[in-house]
C-alpha cells in the first residue's frame, strides 16, 4: 500500500512486530490507520524435538530489512516519522556478547519444552508455585528465566563470561532496541515491564529484578536489562533509515494487542488468534493471584504511570494447528481453505482435536499432556476434522474464559477479536456460539503493531492520552450466539472428555 | 476425424515426460526419447517455458514442470483466501468512506457476500456475510456481470425483476450499463435494489487478470451521493481498495 491523500502527509508512527514467525514494519497515521506495512519471515529452526531456535542475526537483519521496506511503501522519510515503538513474541531468549554484538546461541523461543526438567528441579519440594506470589507465573518451560539458565549451563565458558560482565540477556524488545540504538556502539540494554514480567525474573509487587530468584536460578544481575516503562524514550535510532528517530515504546505482543484495542479499563478483555491464542484481561492497578491456571502479568505502564495489571490466559496451539493441517498432513494448500473445508459438513461428525502438541496451557499446564484426536469413527471424512481444527481454538478459549469469570469475577459481556484468523468467520461465529457472548472485531486487525504504536505515540506527545486512542477504535465485525444451550453443553462435555485422554501422555522425561 | 496439431501433441508429450521419473531432463534427453530433432525440441520447450509451463534450471540448463501448470490444476481462487487477503483493505475502506463495505463473488445465480466490514459508526448492525445479492441489480452483481462471462450469462438469463422503479431490467439497457462499468472501471447502484440506499463497487482481479470478485461500499443515498450523482472521492476509494486487493493476489499495476 501507499500513501495516498487520504492519509495526508503525516507525521506518522512506526512499529516493528518482531514476531514468531517473521518481523515485520507498520507506518501508521494519526487516525491509527495503517499507511504502509512490510513483513519478512524466519527460519524456524528444530534442533530436537520439542526444541525450538530462532538465529537472532537472521531476525536482526530482517527487522532493518522491513522498517526500510515499510518506510519506502510509504513514500516518506525519517523526518516524517516522530517515534518508532516495538512488540515482540514474547519469552524468546538471547545471550550475546556486548563486545562483538554476536548471540553466544541461538535465541530458544518461547515453544521450547527443554527446561521442562529445568523446571521441575528448580519447582523443589513446592512446586510449580514456588515464585508465583512474586511473579504471578507458575514454574514452566515457557519463561525466561529457566532458559537463561539453561544456556549458562549448556553453552561452554558461558557462564564465566557472563559473571565477567561480558555477556547481555535480552527478550526479542532488548535484542532489537539494543541494535536500534547503536549496538556495540552505545547501544541501550533495555526492556519494558511487560516483557520482564514474563521472565519469572522480576517482582510484580516492586517491578524490579528480585535477587532471591536470581540467586534461585542462578542467574548473575550483570546480564540482566535495565527495567523501564513500556512508553518512554529509550534512546534513538542510530544509522539505518530512521536515524535519529527516538525508539519510545516496548510491549510484550499480548500487551501490545490489549493497548491497541484500547483496553484500558478494568475488566476489559480482548483475544489474539495467531500461531497461539492469548487472552488477556485488563485488572487495573490489582495484583489478581490465579486459582485457576492463569497468569497474573502486566498490561502496560505508561511512562511514570502506575503499572496497569492484567490476567492472561494462553493457548500453545491455534493457528499453528491450521499450518501443521497445511504442511505436515497435506489436508489443505493454504491455512484460509481450512473454513472451505469446514463449510463442507455441517458438524464435527463426532470427532474432537486436542493439539496439546508440547502439552496443556492454561489452565491446566500440564507438559505432559501430547495431542489426540479423539471420537473417531469409519464415518468420520477430513471436512470434520477441519471442523473440530476450529472447534479446538473456540472450547480452549471458552475454558480461559471460564478461569478468567471465575479469579476475576467479571462475566465476559463481549470479546474483542484480533490476529489473523479473525479473517475465518466461521471460527468466529463458533467462537460466540461456544462463549454463548458477542464476538467484536475491531476494524484494524494489526492491533499488536497498533498497541506499539500507540504507546511510542503517547511517550512522545504525538496523542494527547488514551482516551483520544479510545476515539479511534472501530467495530468492523460481531458475531452473535447462534448455537442452543443444549448443543453447547453437549459439545463442552465431549471436549472436556477428549481433553482429559491427553493428559499424562509423557511418563518420564530426560 | 480431423487432423491433431502435431506440435501440441509433441507439447503435450514433454510434459507428461518431464512430469515421470525424473525431475529434471537435458534437451537432448527429451529430444531422444520423443524422438525428435533438437532443434524441434528445443522450438517446443522454448515456447512452454514462455508460457510458465516449464522451466529451465539456470545452473545446468536442463529443465522441468513449471509453477504455472500447479496453478492451472488449482486454478480457482478459495473465497476465504481472498477475504483473508482483502480484511486490512477494506478495514482500511470502512474507515476512509465512512460506510459499510462487501466483498462479493459470482454464486450459483448471484453474488454472495463473503466479507462485510460495520460502517465505522458503532451504531447496532448485523454480520451480512453468506447473503446472496442480486446480479443485475447490485454494483457488486454488475461489476461481476462487466467482468465475469460466466456472471454476465447468468445475469442475461435469469429475470431481472424490478425491485424499485430504478431498476433497469431490460437486456438493451442492462448490457448498456455493463459497456459502461468496463469503460469507466466502477458499477453504481443508486436505488435499484433498496429505496434509499447506494452503493459502489470496482473488480478484484488475480494475478492473470481473471476478475474474482468485487468490493462494494454501500450507504445511504445522502451520505454516498451528492447532486444525484455519486461522490467522485468515494469511487476513487472503492477503486484503490480493489486494486490493493489485486495487487496482493498477484495483479500487476493497471
Amino acid at each position: 500500500m501507499t500513501a495516498t491523500t487520504s492519509h495526508g502527509a503525516g507525521p506518522f508512527i512506526a512499529a516493528i512486530d518482531q514476531g514468531t514467525t517473521s518481523s515485520r514494519c507498520i507506518v501508521f497515521d494519526r487516525d491509527g490507520r495503517i499507511v504502509s506495512v512490510d513483513q519478512k519471515e524466519h527460519e524456524q529452526i528444530f534442533p530436537k524435538p520439542g526444541w525450538v531456535e530462532h538465529d537472532a542475526a537472521e531476525i536482526w537483519a530482517n527487522v532493518q530489512e522491513v522498517v526500510a521496506g515499510a518506510i519506502e511503501k510509504a513514500g516518506i522519510t525519517a523526518a516524517d516519522v516522530k517515534a518508532i515503538g516495538i512488540t515482540n513474541q514474547r519469552e524468546t531468549t538471547l545471550l550475546w556478547d556486548r563486545n562483538t554484538g554476536e548471540p553466544v546461541h541461538n535465541a530458544i523461543v518461547w515453544q521450547d519444552t527443554r527446561t521442562d526438567a529445568l523446571c521441575r528441579e528448580l519447582g523443589r519440594n513446592v512446586g510449580q508455585d514456588r515464585f508465583r506470589r512474586e511473579t504471578g507465573l507458575p514454574l514452566a518451560s515457557y519463561f525466561a528465566g529457566p532458559k537463561v539458565r539453561w544456556l549458562l549451563d549448556n553453552v561452554e565458558g558461558l557462564r564465566e563470561r557472563a559473571e565477567r560482565g561480558e555477556i547481555l540477556f535480552g527478550t526479542m524488545d532488548s535484542w532489537v532496541i539494543w541494535n536500534l540504538t547503536g549496538g556495540t556502539d552505545g547501544g541501550r540494554h533495555v526492556t519494558d515491564v511487560t516483557n520482564a514480567s514474563r521472565t519469572m525474573l522480576m517482582n510484580l509487587h516492586t517491578m524490579e529484578w528480585d535477587d532471591k530468584i536470581l540467586q534461585s536460578m542462578e542467574v548473575p544481575a550483570a546480564v540482566l536489562p535495565e527495567i523501564r516503562s513500556s512508553a518512554e524514550v529509550y534512546g534513538h535510532v542510530k544509522g539505518g533509515v530512521l536515524d535519529g528517530i527516538p525508539v519510545a515504546s516496548a510491549l510484550g505482543d499480548q500487551q501490545a494487542a490489549l493497548f491497541g484495542q484500547t483496553c484500558f479499563a478494568e475488566g476489559e478483555a480482548k483475544s489474539t488468534y495467531g500461531t497461539g491464542t492469548f487472552m488477556l484481561m485488563n485488572t487495573g492497578d490489582k495484583v489478581i493471584n490465579s486459582y485457576s491456571g492463569l497468569l497474573t502479568t502486566v498490561g502496560y505502564r505508561i511512562g511514570d504511570d502506575k503499572p496497569v495489571y492484567a490476567l492472561e490466559g494462553s493457548i500453545a496451539v491455534t493457528g499453528s494447528l491450521v499450518q501443521w493441517m497445511r504442511d505436515q498432513m497435506g489436508l489443505v494448500s493454504t491455512a484460509a481453505e481450512i473454513e472451505t473445508l469446514a463449510l463442507t459438513v455441517e458438524d464435527n461428525g463426532g470427532a474432537y482435536f486436542v493439539p496439546a502438541f508440547s502439552g496443556l496451557f492454561a489452565p491446566y499446564w500440564r507438559s505432559d499432556a501430547r495431542g489426540v484426536i479423539a471420537g473417531l469413527t469409519r464415518y468420520v471424512t477430513k471436512a470434520h476434522i477441519a471442523r473440530a481444527v476450529l472447534e479446538a481454538t473456540a472450547w480452549q478459549t471458552r475454558e480461559i474464559t471460564d478461569a478468567m469469570t471465575k479469579d476475576s469475577g467479571v462475566e465476559l459481556s463481549a470479546l474483542k477479536v484480533d490476529g489473523g484468523m479473525t479473517s475465518n468467520n466461521l471460527l468466529m461465529q463458533t467462537l460466540s456460539d461456544v462463549l454463548d457472548a458477542p464476538v467484536v472485531r475491531p476494524m484494524v486487525a494489526e492491533t499488536t503493531c497498533l498497541g506499539a504504536a500507540y504507546a511510542a505515540g503517547l511517550a512522545v506527545g504525538f496523542w494527547p492520552d488514551t482516551d483520544a486512542l479510545r476515539s479511534n477504535w472501530r467495530r468492523a465485525a460481531e458475531w452473535t450466539p447462534r448455537m442452543d444451550a443444549e448443543t453447547r453443553d453437549r459439545e463442552y462435555k465431549n471436549w472436556l472428555k477428549a481433553v482429559e485422554r491427553t493428559m499424562g501422555w509423557i511418563e518420564d522425561e530426560e | 476425424m480431423a487432423k491433431n496439431i502435431q506440435s501440441l501433441e509433441r507439447a503435450a508429450a514433454m510434459l507428461r515426460l518431464l512430469a515421470g521419473g525424473e525431475r529434471r531432463l537435458g534437451l537432448s534427453d527429451i529430444a531422444s526419447s520423443l524422438g525428435l530433432a533438437k532443434g524441434t525440441a528445443h522450438g517446443i520447450l522454448r515456447t512452454l517455458q514462455a508460457e510458465g509451463f516449464v522451466e529451465q534450471d539456470p545452473a545446468s540448463g536442463r529443465y522441468q514442470l513449471g509453477a504455472e501448470l500447479l496453478r492451472l490444476g488449482n486454478s480457482y481462487l478459495d473465497v476465504h483466501e481472498l477475504r483473508a487477503r482483502a480484511l486490512v483493505w477494506t478495514d482500511d475502506l470502512a474507515r476512509s468512506s465512512g460506510e459499510s463495505v462487501h466483498l462479493g463473488v459470482l454464486h450459483q445465480h448471484g453474488v454472495l457476500v463473503i466479507h462485510h466490514v460495520f460502517r465505522p459508526d458503532d451504531s447496532r448492525q448485523v454480520l451480512e456475510v453468506g447473503a446472496m445479492q442480486p446480479l443485475h441489480s447490485t454494483a457488486l452483481g454488475k461489476v461481476l456481470s462487466a467482468y465475469d462471462p460466466v456472471a454476465h450469462s447468468e445475469a442475461v438469463e435469469v429475470e431481472r425483476k424490478a425491485f424499485t422503479p430504478r431498476t433497469v431490467t431490460s437486456l438493451d439497457d442492462f448490457e448498456e450499463l455493463l459497456d459502461l462499468t468496463r469503460a469507466r472501471g466502477w458499477a453504481a447502484d443508486v436505488e435499484e435494489t433498496w429505496e434509499g440506499v447506494a452503493s459502489v463497487a470496482a473488480p478484484i482481479h488475480d494475478r492473470r487478470r481473471m476478475p474474482v470478485g468485487a468490493v462494494a461500499i454501500t450507504g445511504a443515498v445522502e451520505r454516498v451521493c451528492e447532486r444525484g450523482e455519486l461522490r467522485s472521492e468515494l469511487v476513487a476509494a472503492v477503486r484503490e481498495c480493489a486494486r490493493a486487493v489485486s495487487r496482493d493476489l498477484g495483479a500487476g499495476r493497471f
